[in-house]
């Protein structure tokens, strides 16, 4: 696993991708801080963090998309999956670099949280960090789900198109769900929806069974991913 | 050792593999040989533990491929049909993320050198992996699958792409490590194999048609008791003169190569060796004998008899039937170029005269035994 994260890590920094990734999230971020914390003078960065999602969303496919299309079609795969390393190994291996970035690019929220806390004096702490972890789940999961349709096509651009669809739905689920009237759909679309989990988050709830949610979502995805692997040897 | 055993594989409802067994000995060098598409990457494939077999099993040293992968694959140097290299990366980058992933406990660097001055890839070290010809990248393959000094090495075709001197150089690799590691080597170049192997296996259409050491197949084709004589002096006399030799059969006049210069066939009877005679004979009469070969069927022929479906008896001794016209155009085109091999006409692909002098050269000296059998090859198929 370590081999294959530092391999990830390397090709996702001497590519630009990482780059484009950061910047581009740190220039929404920034934009939410001026307007929204600066401009509105307030602490409250619930916005900050609930106003990225939508990016957060859209972006992370494109750290994903490479990680298993790319082995297949350059056959690399072969390499991989004949080394003496478990499958499991491979795609956490993979899941790990990606979230690397992911938290590098958060990492532009402590600038913020210290400029605030200048301007301010005083901050609710918690609530920060509660946000910061419930962002993290999501693109932890995101990651996750990027990372399985990876897996199951050998173009990168297929794989992003795809996961930023799949994405959307679970975050769109949750408006459609209001407008359905069947009870149990309501509440079963209401459960794996992504956005009203954040967003509780974002508004200081630390709900233990968001936490537990997201967490399923990642093993669910990677298990799926190790599976595919697996399959392929099958077919 | 590597120990195979019954291995089938169905892609839908294709078989590619069909009760596939064989056995590679500890030190052993295995020539897999068949033509393209006859399942050679599909089997090295399952012995690596890319793919799952449908049936059988695959043992490594004794460990189950599939029971305990991690395991068996840590014995297991691999180069696949392709390469499997990441262009974005430096030669060094690679070899030192293939030693992380292999988690190799020999120190990095003496280790990483020592590969590196095997295969003679120092000097592109530095470069990116993208920016390399075909060659190189071949190279950096077989490195791959050296890091670790795992004590099986499996080979896809590893000499495709290279020039007449890094084929000879990778030969000359294969041999020696054959010396310390198991190494199974597949490729559809005959002489390749007879250069390098210690054992044959022939597999067509998924199944396995012929295994046996290489000098056992190459005598086995020794048996067929056929001569082409050149000889300056006139074609009916010569002919007569020479079917009045005690043991011989038939004498064909396959035509004037030169002016005077008739070529014929000699055809004799088992285990008589015509030779003397005939070149005694010839000096009597005061003509002169330009050139003689025995036509020995070469491994080529055995191998091409095997995989279009003929039958061939390596344990029985008997005379060949008349020669199609195939075989025939295909005598003649060696006969003409001397260097072409026709078993690779017919697969479409040619094999340059120098090709196939670099390969008969013996590389080492202390290797001139192993070696030997190619350079038989390599007369038979010079006049």
């Amino acid at each position: 696993m370590g081999a294959i994260f530092k391999r990830e890590m390397k090709a996702f920094f001497t590519s630009p991708i990482a780059y484009i990734f950061i910047a581009i999230f740190w220039f929404i971020a920034g934009i939410y801080f001026v307007f929204l914390n600066l401009g509105s003078a307030t602490t409250d960065m619930s916005y900050v963090f609930s106003g990225v999602f939508i990016f957060v969303l859209i972006l992370i496919p494109l750290l994903t998309m490479r990680l298993f299309a790319d082995e297949k079609k350059l056959k690399t795969d072969q390499c991989l999956l004949t080394a003496p390393v478990s499958l499991s190994g491979i795609v956490f291996g993979k899941f790990f670099s990606a979230l690397c970035v992911f938290l590098c690019a958060m990492v532009i929220y402590i600038p913020f949280v210290i400029v605030l806390r200048i301007l301010a004096g005083s901050l609710a702490m918690a609530q920060i960090v509660g946000n910061f972890t419930g962002l993290l789940l999501v693109g932890a999961s995101f990651i996750s789900i990027g990372i399985f349709i990876s897996s199951l096509t050998e173009m990168q651009i297929i794989s992003a198109i795809v996961s930023i669809i799949v994405n959307f739905v679970l975050y769109m689920i949750d408006v459609f769900a209001s407008s359905v009237t069947w009870e149990p759909l309501k509440k079963a679309m209401v459960a794996i929806g992504f956005y009203n989990r954040y967003v509780e988050f974002t508004q200081g709830i630390f709900n233990i069974t968001s936490v537990i949610f997201f967490i399923s979502v990642i093993f669910i995805f990677s298990f799926l991913t190790v599976r595919v692997l697996e399959k392929r040897r099958w077919s | 050792m590597i120990e195979v055993k019954h291995l089938t594989k169905h892609y839908g409802s294709k078989v590619a593999l069909n009760d596939v067994s064989f056995t590679v000995n500890d030190g052993e060098i295995l020539g897999f040989l068949g033509p393209n598409g006859a399942g050679k990457s599909t089997t090295m494939n399952i012995l690596t533990g890319y793919l799952s077999s449908t049936d059988g099993e695959v043992l490594i040293n004794g460990t189950d491929i599939l029971d305990e992968p991690i395991k068996a694959k840590k014995d297991i140097g691999y180069l696949p049909e392709l390469p499997p290299l990441y262009p974005d990366m430096t030669v060094k980058e690679y070899l030192n993320f293939i030693y992380d992933l292999k988690k190799v406990k020999i120190p990095r660097k003496a280790h990483i050198e020592e590969v590196c001055s095997l295969v003679k890839i120092t000097d592109v070290y530095e470069r990116m992996i993208k920016h390399l010809s075909k060659g190189y990248r071949q190279r950096v393959g077989v490195a791959q699958a050296l890091i670790g000094n795992p004590e099986i090495l499996i080979l896809d075709e590893p000499t495709v792409g290279l020039d007449p001197k890094q084929i000879l150089d990778i030969r000359n690799l294969i041999k020696r490590l054959g010396k310390k590691h198991t190494v199974i080597l597949s490729s559809h170049i005959l002489s390749e194999i007879q250069a390098v192997c210690d054992r044959i296996v022939i597999i067509n259409q998924g199944q396995i048609v012929a295994d046996d050491t290489t000098e056992h197949l190459t005598s086995a084709a020794l048996d067929d008791m056929r001569y082409t004589a050149r000889i300056e002096g006139p074609a009916e006399e010569v002919a007569k003169l020479i079917e009045g030799i005690g043991g011989v059969v038939a004498v064909t006049d396959l035509g004037e190569t030169e002016p005077g210069v008739h070529d014929f066939e000699i055809e004799c009877e088992e285990d008589k060796d015509i030779r003397r005679d005939l070149f005694r004979r010839l000096c009597d009469r005061k003509w002169l004998l330009l050139g003689l070969k025995s036509n020995q069927m070469s491994l080529e022929d055995i191998f091409l008899r095997i995989t279009m479906g003929d039958s061939f008896d390596f344990n029985k001794k008997k005379k060949s039937d008349p020669q199609s016209d195939e075989e025939l155009q295909k005598k003649l085109l060696e006969q003409v170029s001397g260097a072409v091999v026709a078993a690779d006409i017919i697969h479409g692909q040619k094999m340059t005269r120098t090709e196939e002098t670099a390969a008969a050269l013996p590389p080492e000296t202390d290797e001139e035994d192993a070696a030997a059998g190619d350079e038989q090859n390599a007369e038979g198929s010079e006049e």
